[in-house]
């Protein structure tokens, strides 16, 4: 039934779609070049790859940015679950509402919040501090998945199981959770890349010798760029598909639930 | 009794975890604006060790309570018309990339609801995925195409100097940060443009073509009226986000394109006067909240007409 | 002259053909059906009337004009969707003004014409409600209002009473009959529901695989189909495999049921002797008791009940006759009391008029 559609909304989509993978591409493609300058292609070289697995600092980052990843995706995962079943199943005010602001709200907000916080309960910045918030700010993310996923459950077989004689335990246990684990897993997997991901909370929460990936990549970039940031964005932005085309598979749809 | 502790056990961690890491800092920054700043930065303490015990000791009561507290940073923010100045132009900055999201976002979500079943899917998961890539990578990504040796710069300025005009610098201006802006938000703006264009009963074009409507007379009659609640999603899902935005223009926006954000980070990392951050950060929630509050406001205006009626 | 003429109009979608050759003509004035099961091109024939779908042959005239490739925008013809179709963020009158909108009239001018609609379908109290806090009949009269505020020379309407449950239908059966009388304007009307097509039409077009399979007046098309399909499709129908033994000079022939025996009939013509085919037979033109006299311009068999479905006003029996022949007759439960007549395996006897049934050849 679709009727065709006049040219100039395909060429102001097509415009729009090549507005928004140019700039990617150009990073990847520069990553190879064999040149200083981000100008022209001079030739193809792993050049910039070699130096940045010889960069000790940058390789401190990426083992900091995965413990922190994987902590925090950890937590917020167990605490996000629980928001989602509870805003899902009870009528509560307190809960949506400060699951739902951290996302809703500028993330300067809570970075500086949160570096107030700890600096005036004399927590260190650093990993934990970092960890700390971005649990925080990942609950919200779980939980929207994890609620969605509930939504879509039919509400007739927790009866069914209530109905055969499971107690609301067993009934949770043997049909609600393995309904929903596709939910919090991809919930898991989204709060792990976001954490990976994520800059500007960190910025405000980060010490000294807790730096991340993104906080290296700002300060190569805000001092001097050099291809080296070419080739971490590209490994970033394939470890990044390599996530989402995970998250899709255990629960397609999840990534639009946001 | 079970419904109860099932209930307890199940919202009180992660509500724990919340009012703790969310909630109790938001509060501590209200009310570090109404405090000193202190000799070397951050905040005036309240507190004080004993030197006889090494006991913390509250120092501020009842009495000397003005001592402790103060107005001084908001007057400062009303007194320098700076400041204010900074912040409009902001709301200006998120109110045009908010539009020209729209501009971009609605034929893109248009043409996804539009298409074959098969294709909408990817079309929009190619839409998404520039998203999931890093925030960073992004905005880095625009250095390089607005830098001064890149094609853009260069065909631009070829088309400045044949009028006689000096060469422009793309990076580092306003232009840049608005650029950037729409770059990073334009996601936000097509979801939920698709979300409600897609749930259009295309049965209301034919009626409106039948009953002798035009192809413009259909979208503005029909499509757009029908589309405004994903328009104000959208724009709510742009313009927040946008207003707050420090990274963009710190990196991309040289002096001319600093915005609030920039203002509030400099506050608290560099001159270190957080009560003033504060205000500042109580400023940006007010534009937030007014902002959601409008959208809010204009949805549930219309449910309100419509309940009128019944 | 026709006010709408439809010539040899054919339609594919990629390898479907969904209306192949078809050509029918509808009068000024005229209650006009396209009858048949989903997939039958009523639909596709339609939205080529309204404007949505272009023939790949054939003319569409209107008032003797070519119109097949005018937009729906342009042409004097509206459309009752099945879904109605009523714009959700518009009041019932505004609804109903945009027609008179679309075509530049003055706010001065709607006001009057949307009010005496409005009156028409017998909503002039809900004028300012929202399509969502109407029912489901008070909007199908908005659909109905909506189309027909600017006078349209053809309306049509598609399925429009399906979303209907089975008591407002009826009553919507009603008054669309009565508004058709009352504002002259010609109908076009799709159904797949035979009852509803017999009780609303002027003439009905049983359609069939994209053709026409018979057009006639609602009495002629369910007492003498024409082929199978339309004796299958319309009613309950006894059809039962026949041969044709001799030809009479009187308008009669004989025919031999399979299993049966012979009977009289009514010829049909360009049968000839020894041709197969099908007797097609209403249920309740049979007469079936325990004794039935003999009558010579009557079929007549004896019989033993197989089976009853007792259906309150009526009951259906189903009649063994001779080897595995099956006839099913019709009587009313018009008597006092439970009126309820035979058993299973009761003995009967059925008989019919020669000129009950009709002699289908395909």
């Amino acid at each position: 039934m679709a009727k065709r559609q006049s040219w100039w909304l395909w060429a102001a989509a097509a415009l729009a779609y090549v507005f928004l993978y140019l700039p990617l591409v150009i990073v990847v493609v520069y990553s190879f070049n064999d040149s200083k300058l981000n100008a022209e292609w001079v030739g193809f070289t792993l050049d910039w790859y070699h130096k940045l697995f010889n960069n000790r600092e940058m390789l401190v980052a990426a083992r900091n940015s995965m413990v922190i990843g994987v902590v925090s995706a950890l937590a917020a995962t167990f605490f996000g679950a629980l928001a989602g079943i509870a805003m899902h199943r009870y009528k509560l005010r307190l809960l949506p509402f400060l699951v739902l602001t951290p996302i809703a709200i500028p993330e300067i907000l809570m970075g500086v919040s949160l570096l107030i916080f700890f600096v005036l309960l004399n927590v260190t910045l650093g990993m934990t501090s970092i960890i700390l918030a971005h649990v925080a700010f990942c609950i919200g993310f779980v939980a929207i998945v994890v609620r969605a996923r509930m939504q879509g459950m039919d509400n007739s077989l927790v009866e069914a199981a209530r109905d055969l004689g499971a107690t609301p335990w067993q009934a949770f246990r043997l049909v609600t959770l393995p309904q929903i684990m596709p939910g919090i897993l991809a919930g898991g997997l989204m709060a792990f890349t976001l954490s990976i991901d994520d800059f500007v909370i960190t910025f405000f929460t980060a010490g000294v010798g807790s730096s991340t990936l993104p906080l290296q990549i700002y300060s190569m970039i805000k001092i001097a760029v050099t291809p080296e940031v070419n080739a971490i964005s590209t490994l970033l932005m394939v470890l990044t598909l390599c996530l989402i085309v995970l998250v899709s598979k255990v629960s397609p749809g999840a990534l639009r639930a946001e | 009794m079970q419904e109860r502790l099932g209930k307890w056990l199940l919202s009180w961690p992660p509500l724990a975890y919340l009012v703790v890491f969310f909630l109790l800092p938001s509060l501590i920054m209200m009310f570090a604006a109404f405090r000193y700043p202190g000799d070397y930065g951050g905040l005036m303490p309240l507190t004080s060790e004993d030197p006889a015990t090494g006991k913390l000791v509250l120092d501020i009561t009842l009495d000397n309570w003005r001592d402790y507290l103060t107005l001084e940073s908001f007057v400062r923010l009303v007194d320098e018309p700076l400041y204010i100045e900074l912040f409009i132009k902001s709301l200006w900055y998120a109110t045009l990339t908010t539009l020209i999201c729209i501009a971009m976002g609605y034929p893109l979500a248009w043409l996804i609801a539009r298409s074959p079943k098969k294709y909408r899917d990817l079309m929009l998961l190619l839409v998404i995925l520039p998203f999931w890539s890093n925030f960073l990578i992004r905005i880095y990504a625009w250095m390089i195409l607005l830098g001064p040796q890149s094609a853009l710069s260069k065909a631009i300025n070829l088309v400045v100097t044949a009028f006689g005009h000096e060469p422009v610098s793309l990076l580092f201006t306003p232009f840049a940060v608005i650029v950037c802006l729409v770059y990073v938000h334009l996601p936000f703006m097509v979801l939920p443009l698709y979300a409600n264009l897609e749930k259009h009963d295309m049965a209301l074009l034919d009626a409106a073509q039948d009953l002798g409507a035009s192809a413009w007379q259909r979208f503005w009659k029909i499509t757009w009226p029908l589309s405004l609640p994903g328009v104000y999603a959208g724009a709510a899902l742009v313009f927040i986000p946008a207003l707050g935005m420090f990274a963009v223009p710190d990196i991309i926006g040289g002096t001319e394109g600093i915005m609030i954000g920039n203002l509030i980070k400099q506050q608290f990392l560099e001159t270190r006067d957080w009560p003033f951050g504060a205000v500042l950060s109580i400023m940006l929630t007010g534009g937030v909240l007014l902002m959601a509050g409008l959208a809010a406001a204009v949805g549930r205006g219309k449910q309100k007409a419509k309940q009128k009626h019944g | 002259m026709a006010l709408l003429e439809i010539r040899n109009v054919v339609k594919r979608f990629g390898d479907f053909t969904a209306v192949n050759h078809v050509s029918l003509s509808v009068n000024a004035g005229e209650f006009f059906t396209l009858l048949g099961p989903s997939g039958c091109g009523k639909t596709t024939l339609l939205r080529m009337l309204a404007g949505f779908e272009q023939p790949d042959s054939g003319e569409i005239l209107l008032d003797g004009k070519d119109v097949s490739n005018v937009p729906p925008e342009k042409r004097p013809v509206h459309t009752v969707f099945q879904s109605y179709a009523l714009f959700p963020h518009m009041t019932v009158r505004e609804n109903i003004a945009f027609p008179l909108k679309m075509a530049g009239w003055s706010a001065d001018k709607i006001a009057p014409q949307v009010d005496e609609l409005l009156e028409d379908v017998r909503l002039s109290k809900f004028g300012t409600r929202y399509p969502h806090e109407l029912s489901g009949g008070q909007r199908q009269r908005v659909a109905i209002a909506r189309a027909l505020v600017d006078r349209p020379r053809l309306l049509l309407l598609d399925e429009p009473l399906s979303a209907l449950d089975a008591k407002l239908r009826e009553e919507m059966q009603i008054e669309l009959i009565n508004l058709q009388k009352e504002v002259g304007i010609t109908f076009v009307y799709v159904t797949h529901d035979q009852g509803e097509a017999l009780a609303l039409s002027h003439r009905i077009a049983v359609m069939n695989s994209g053709q026409v399979e018979q057009l006639d007046m609602p009495e002629t098309i369910y007492s003498y189909p024409r082929n199978r399909f339309v004796a299958d499709f319309i009613g309950q129908c006894n059809v039962l495999e026949s041969e044709v033994k001799a030809i009479h000079g009187d308008g009669t022939m004989t025919i031999a049921i399979k299993g049966c025996g012979e009977m009289k009939a009514l010829a049909r013509e360009g049968v000839t002797v020894g041709q197969q085919g099908w007797l097609a037979l209403r249920p309740e033109k049979i007469k079936l008791d325990r004794e039935l006299p003999e009558l010579a311009n009557e079929a007549y068999f004896k019989g033993r009940v197989h089976d009853c479905l007792y259906m309150g006003d009526v009951t259906l029996y189903i009649v063994e006759v001779g080897e595995g022949v099956r006839i099913e007759a019709m009587l009313p439960n018009s008597a006092p009391g439970l009126a309820k007549l035979f058993d299973d395996n009761d003995l009967v006897e059925i008989a019919w008029r020669f000129d009950a049934g009709s002699f289908l050849t395909e």
